[in-house]
């Protein structure tokens, strides 16, 4: 279950920083989270649910997801491409030497808090 | 009423995992202790490979390992009447990957002191190689009838491993594998890769495994 350790760690951060920031409640957690990051949005909303429920400042956030379209850059020809329909193989010359440049992020961009 | 606000923070979940694992890696090195990552499908032969090995190596170094599991001691149970050397279990409580906090943690209920210490991660190919353990280096063992087309389905996994083992390669002719495709696949994604073909059962290649590991204790310590 790969999305609740996830879950588990983005918790960790998230009640860290109200912490830091004096926050008494957290309405929601907004994460940018990569079409090729490995992380199944459905699973992961399922899990935060639960997770949470066992939180205190955390107890009713909900989690909004934003995702990031995965694009990767061949070398050869020097164009982008979307990951998700043409993987390693770029489209436009058939090369394999391509790589990643956006879609495996997991990120934290922000909360919408309750001051204490 | 309430005073909401939004806090804006940016921040990749990995990253403190991954300083973490830096300053972890940092005071292994600082003590001259080689802490190795072994990653694996289920069923590859993890525990099998680490029991030659270690019966090979214990009389020249101190050993211990930490077998991390969602449950159960029988790896660490298996390795400790096998070989004799100190073994603890982890259990990651349903989790699928070690993080290096988890590490910190197994390495402080070590009972004895070692030099080199192998940690067996969860039987999986996808998330523990997301995770960095803190580990001063990470191997992985595929085995024979997992197929030889694995690197090209887990990048990741082979892209983040200094050491690849190939284990079963006495039964290489029932399954068509092919040996050499498979080392061409593990150094496209990882062209620094060392790879070691080795038969845990016939003891094929141990050898030059623990090779590997004691140089690599050695350098540990500055003493290479």
């Amino acid at each position: 279950m790969h999305e609740l350790g996830i879950a588990f760690h983005c918790i960790k951060e998230v009640n860290k920083i109200a912490q830091e920031n004096n926050v008494a409640k957290i309405n929601s957690v907004t994460i940018q989270l990569g079409e090729v990051s490995t992380v199944i949005p459905e699973y992961f909303e399922d899990v935060w649910n639960w997770a949470v429920k066992k939180e205190t400042i955390l107890k009713d956030a909900k989690v909004k997801i934003e995702i990031i379209k995965a694009v990767t850059f061949c070398e050869d020809c020097k164009r982008e491409y979307p990951t998700v329909q043409f993987g390693k193989i770029c489209p436009n010359c058939g090369s394999d030497n391509t790589y990643l440049v956006t879609g495996n992020e997991f990120v934290i961009k922000e909360i919408e808090a309750v001051d204490q | 009423m309430d005073q909401v606000r939004v806090i804006e923070i940016k921040k990749s979940i990995f990253e403190d995992n991954d300083r973490d694992a830096d300053n972890l890696r940092a005071e292994l090195k600082g003590k001259g202790v080689f802490l190795l990552n072994l990653m694996s499908s289920p069923g590859s032969g993890k525990t099998t490979t680490l029991i030659k090995t270690i019966n090979s190596l214990k009389d020249r170094m101190k050993i211990a390992v930490m077998e991390a599991d969602i449950d159960s001691d029988v790896d660490a149970k298996k390795i400790q009447e096998a070989t004799g050397v100190h073994s603890i279990q982890l259990h990651t409580g349903g989790m699928c990957h070690l993080d290096a906090e988890m590490t910190r943690q197994g390495l402080a209920g070590l009972e004895q002191e070692a030099d080199l210490v192998i940690l067996e991660n969860v039987g999986n190919l996808v998330c523990p190689a997301e995770f960095d353990t803190g580990a001063t280096k990470n191997c992985m063992i595929l085995s024979v009838p997992e197929g030889h087309d694995k690197p090209l389905k887990y990048p990741l996994m082979f892209s983040v491993c200094d050491l690849v083992l190939i284990n079963k390669i006495d039964v290489m002719p029932y399954f068509d594998f092919d040996l050499d495709l498979c080392k061409k696949y593990v150094l496209k994604r990882n062209p620094n890769a060392r790879i070691i073909p080795i038969c845990a059962k016939t003891g094929e290649g141990i050898e030059e495994f623990a090779k590997w590991l004691e140089d690599n204790v050695h350098k540990q310590k500055g003493e290479k």
